[in-house]
């Protein structure tokens, strides 16, 4: 009885006593869920286009960061340090395909999925030479001040963080939908060889699309770095969007926010909430267990394509 | 000319059927077992045995588990550490409860109880496929050991919460615990590893293999055939946690003698993995010859600097290490996707004909 006072009815009082407290607890999350979903996002383009499930996607986060830092480090102004790091993002997209993918072709997602584990390792290895491995601050001048909104403590930051993957995702659609290169990437999405059939380059397609998945890495890093500060654990925040992934659908830039959001919210409120029942840190498998739970009723997550099997 | 089945006849079934047809084969497997029975435990000396020897034999079993699971069975896992922490905590469980049971007894004991766990973690697995169940397995990994870090009870409120390995013996020889030499740790490892890889080989030459076979080919036409996918893919999950649970025990009392969960976190079931994959996906030679891979290069890694008398700071040492077997792994993807069980089987269509060349 005592237990499900705890877990069913304890947290509920504890929400209706505090609403305002409640409110700043999902902002919050949905802050963190907002952060997550700029990583997943990097994933599910480059899954959409070119099947790849990139486990590399943290470490590009962290190298990307790492490069923006060190340049701004040697005196590099803010503007041409993300100029040069987007240039470095899109060089490594077109080593990435020359060097990995392309003699890769045609293996199957797991060899392709070992080999982007090989590419974390890589990218690990190689940002921590170039510019150190010691814990870094990034400062491009977000603003970072608190202030009240019928009291509830926000953050300018966070506002920010926010409004950025707004716009991101905003441009990543028009560029889906609108543009003749978005088409071509879809294209390829759905069907490769029927894309291959109709003339469209698939090795540019993928350099795009590594490049696209780049730049949104770098957009992810400036903001964990700028709130955490740049570090090897950034590149751990890739395991945390894969949760978000699943939940959201492996296919869908949609679900990535919406996953992203849900996975944020969902951890914060269960680990204030539901944590101290469970003896506290239970953010760290939260998020997987409600991404397997859900995944048991909806296989491919919110927004994913339906799996159809044809035998 | 070396390596030729031409002449020897087979003349009954259970000659046809053997596990190593060839009488080559038969010699090389005798070598090596000589080898590894009769000299390496004279010649090799603490460090060996301690730092090369006996991890790589553990690895090699849990690569063969999970090669049972996903080269064979085609079910994607990133919860082999989880499933070996459970193996390593059972094991302390119950030799601490009931000390007089022979540890090797209760080796295989807990290895039940990571299948057990396995069986529960692999229920998913009858709707999600793939990616997605990679992802799912890797609850098991956290909760399983956020589980093992909260509740005091799995490691008997210990006040380090560590588990440490008692000192046990089997047939009046100290076994476990601080005062077993490395010698009888190696020479049990190395038993362990040929009767279970021997019992994995028998087992996917039999029903129980194809059936997991045809579940990974494509298990829509293996249902149709008359596969039930609910049993076997359990099936495929209980047994392949069970390899995992005797490998994770073997982790704790053979080699490193105490251990906290960080031993067996995320990285552990990546470099299974990683064994798994180098070595080749649905080859039991393909786990051994990953997992002597896997192990031996960072170890060679870390000590070449210091053979060629290059000064290396720790840390630049560390990501060099990173960079090299990053690279490689990816290397060697690119050359032969199909791994090192591949290359074997080449070098052995070479040797029929070495020397001529016709």
């Amino acid at each position: 009885m005592d237990l499900m006072n705890i877990l069913f009815i304890a947290p509920f009082l504890d929400m209706a006593d505090a609403p305002v407290f409640l409110a700043e607890v999902v902002i919050s999350g949905v802050l963190t869920g907002v952060m997550y979903s700029l990583v997943a996002l990097g994933f599910v383009l480059i899954f959409k286009a070119s099947g790849v499930f990139n486990f590399a996607q943290g470490a590009m986060v962290l190298f990307a960061a790492l490069t923006l830092v060190g340049l701004m480090e040697r005196g590099v102004p803010v503007w041409l340090a993300l100029i040069g790091t987007a240039a470095v993002m899109v060089a490594l997209a077109f080593v990435i395909e020359r060097v990995m993918l392309r003699p890769l072709i045609n293996q199957e997602g797991i060899i392709l999925f070992m080999a982007t584990i090989g590419l974390d390792f890589l990218l690990q290895g190689v940002g921590q030479i170039a510019w150190g491995s010691n814990v870094k601050v990034l400062n491009v001048g977000i603003p970072n001040k608190s202030f009240e909104v019928g009291g509830i403590l926000l953050n300018e930051f966070d506002l920010f963080a926010a409004l950025i993957a707004a716009v991101l995702v905003g441009v990543l659609a028009v560029f889906f939908q609108k543009t003749a290169i978005g088409r071509a990437l879809r294209a390829v999405a759905d069907d490769h060889q029927a894309a291959l059939a109709v003339g469209i380059p698939l090795t540019t397609i993928w350099v795009i699309v590594w490049s696209v998945a780049g730049i949104v890495a770098l957009v992810a890093g400036i903001m964990w770095g700028a709130k955490s500060g740049v570090q090897f654990s950034l590149s751990l925040i890739a395991l945390k969007s894969l949760p978000v992934l699943i939940l959201g659908g492996f296919t869908s830039i949609p679900g990535a926010i919406i996953g992203g959001l849900i996975i944020g919210v969902g951890e914060k409120i269960a680990e204030i909430y539901w944590g101290p029942a469970f003896g506290g840190a239970i953010e760290g498998w939260f998020a997987y267990m409600l991404a397997l739970v859900f995944l048991l009723f909806r296989p491919q997550g919110l927004f994913g394509e339906r799996i159809i099997e044809r035998v | 000319m070396l390596y030729r089945e031409a002449g020897q006849f087979k003349t009954s079934y259970a000659k046809d059927q053997a596990v190593f047809p060839i009488i080559q084969d038969r010699w090389f497997i005798a070598l090596i077992l000589v080898v590894a029975y009769g000299v390496v435990p004279f010649v090799a000396n603490e460090y060996w045995l301690q730092a090369v020897l006996i991890p790589f034999l553990i690895f090699a079993l849990a690569a063969i588990g999970l090669n049972l699971l996903t080269g064979y069975a085609g079910q994607l896992s990133l919860g082999t550490g989880a499933f070996m922490a459970v193996g390593a905590y059972a094991t302390y469980k119950i030799t601490t409860a009931f000390p007089e049971i022979n540890i090797l007894v209760v080796f295989v004991m807990s290895g039940f109880v990571a299948a057990g766990v396995g069986v529960v973690f692999g229920i998913p697995s009858l709707r999600i496929k793939g990616f997605y169940l990679a992802v799912a397995t890797l609850a098991a990994q956290f909760f399983i050991l956020w589980l093992f870090n909260k509740v005091g009870w799995f490691y008997n409120d210990n006040p380090s919460g560590t588990i440490t390995a008692p000192p046990r013996t089997f047939l009046g020889i100290m076994v476990t615990g601080p005062e077993a030499t490395a010698e009888t740790r190696y020479l049990i490892s190395l038993t362990f590893l040929v009767i279970f890889a021997l019992l994995a080989k028998n087992l996917v030459r039999g029903r129980i293999g194809r059936a997991w076979m045809a579940i990974r080919d494509m298990d829509v036409a293996a249902e149709i055939i008359g596969i039930r996918p609910l049993q076997t893919k359990l099936l495929a999950f209980a047994i392949s946690s069970f390899y995992c649970g005797v490998a994770g025990a073997m982790t704790v009392f053979l080699w490193l003698g105490s251990a906290e969960t960080e031993a067996f976190d995320i990285f552990v079931s990546f470099q299974v993995l990683f064994m798994v994959i180098i070595g080749g996906l649905g080859s039991i030679l393909g786990s051994i010859l990953g997992a002597a891979f896997i192990t031996l290069v960072p170890i060679f890694l870390t000590n070449a600097p210091a053979l060629v008398n290059l000064p290396m700071p720790t840390d630049l040492g560390k990501h060099i290490e990173e960079i090299i077997f990053g690279g490689m792994i990816i290397f060697f993807l690119i050359v032969e996707p199909n791994g090192f069980a591949r290359l074997w089987q080449i070098a052995k269509e070479k040797l029929r004909r070495w020397p001529f060349p016709y």
